[in-house]
């Protein structure tokens, strides 16, 4: 194999040769940097050269580090004429977000938790002062059951007239059968109960009368499955 | 430099592009050195040197609002500053340099072989660094001192990639040919 160093002074220098400074400097690419250890690996004559620039390495260096440190007169110099320069004016460009980052990185950390603090003790204000507005709001006739079936009544309250309604304790013996054949015939639904056994019953016949509500009672007492039938207070 | 220091430079940029002082003062101070250090090997007097740092970090304090990261903050330094060694270069009349030998007339105010006499290599070695021409020199600094890569280089000197690693190639080559005028062979090339 011809030693890719061998080129070097007659003709073009190598690709790998070319990187040979930027390996010993340590800033080639893990790519480059493997094929140039692969390449130093198997050429001789390459490892010399690079031996001989390791040497370079170490001798740019210490020339540099020889050359000392400016004095403060540059730095005096230097922001001299920064106070000189006019006073710079916020960047119209500059982001709403760059903004926000200033302000809350110019405030100190209580300042910070004390402003968070006060920020969730306004929401929390505000949470309380609408639920306040939203129960005010609330008929007083919601009040009363809690069950699912009381939202169909809330619909229902909203029209003209409320619907008749009864408590209902139904009798001992009475089968599941039996009730749902007794809701279907007055046209009936539970909407709410039990309490000491007696269920409220609202019926779908939209208003009635004091007579034909007393009639209804009347003719629910008698129904076999029922114990007791009465107005709701 | 770390990944770290290059996002912290970048933060100090977009600082003082917002005015900080204060964020100059780090700025300057984490880079005043080598960017006097490279100048000087640049302009060769100190005082012209000194004057250089002052308008670069003047005009990264003017131009930081216009830094867009693309490259290293120490790389646009070094881009800077070569800029005004080469125009302090220019207007410096006694020192018989036009535009265009600047960058070609080596240095011959040392003699090598003085050095050699006193058998220390290394010194020989710096010596011939310093008789380097002004173009040699810079890349020879920026690949091994500045620890550059050979994309940055190309952005700071404003040639193509490829010609970088061939200029340094043959930066290397006529150090060689100084050291062997002086007496020192290093098996190379």
């Amino acid at each position: 194999m011809m030693a890719a160093s061998k080129k070097i002074v007659e003709q073009e220098p190598s690709d790998i040769e070319l990187l040979l400074p930027w390996h010993a400097a340590g800033t080639l690419s893990a790519r480059d940097a493997r094929k140039v250890e692969e390449a130093l690996a198997r050429d001789p004559e390459l490892a010399r050269q690079y031996a001989v620039i390791r040497e370079e390495y170490a001798g740019t260096i210490e020339l540099n580090e020889s050359l000392g440190a400016p004095s403060t007169r540059a730095m005096q110099k230097l922001f001299a004429a920064i106070d000189a320069e006019p006073a710079r004016k916020p960047s119209a460009s500059q982001s709403l977000a760059t903004r926000f980052s200033s302000l809350f990185s110019s405030l100190s950390p209580r300042t910070l938790a004390w402003s968070a603090s006060l920020g969730a003790f306004v929401l929390v204000l505000q949470a309380g002062i609408i639920a306040g507005v939203l129960m005010d709001n609330r008929p007083s006739t919601f009040q009363t059951a809690s069950l699912s079936m009381n939202e169909q009544s809330i619909t229902r309250d909203l029209s003209a007239a409320p619907p008749p309604r009864a408590l209902v304790r139904f009798a001992a013996d009475a089968h599941v059968g039996d009730v749902t054949a007794l809701l279907d015939k007055y046209q009936a639904s539970i909407v709410g109960g039990a309490k000491g056994g007696m269920f409220r019953l609202q019926f779908a016949n939209g208003s009635m009368s004091k007579d034909e509500f007393a009639n209804l009672l009347s003719r629910l007492q008698n129904e076999k499955a029922v114990s007791l039938a009465v107005a709701t207070p | 430099m770390s990944a770290t220091q290059a996002a912290s430079d970048d933060t100090l940029i977009a600082r003082i592009a917002q005015g900080d002082r204060l964020a100059m003062q780090v700025l300057y101070g984490r880079h005043h050195v080598r960017v006097f250090r490279f100048g000087l090997r640049l302009v060769r007097d100190e005082q012209v040197a000194e004057d250089l740092i002052s308008e670069v970090f003047l005009d990264v304090w003017r131009q930081a609002g216009k830094f867009e990261g693309r490259s290293a903050v120490s790389t646009w330094l070094l881009a800077i500053t070569r800029f005004k060694a080469l125009s302090a270069l220019r207007r410096r009349k006694d020192a018989e340099l036009d535009d265009e030998a600047a960058g070609a007339i080596e240095d011959t105010s040392d003699d090598p072989e003085v050095t050699v006499q006193k058998k220390d290599t290394g010194d020989a070695l710096r010596k011939c660094l310093g008789q380097l021409s002004a173009e040699h020199r810079e890349i020879v600094d920026l690949v091994y001192y500045h620890e550059k890569s050979v994309e940055e280089v190309a952005g700071i000197i404003g040639i193509p990639e490829n010609t970088v690693k061939t200029r340094l190639f043959y930066a290397r080559k006529k150090l060689a040919e100084l050291l062997k005028a002086a007496g020192i062979e290093r098996g190379w090339p």
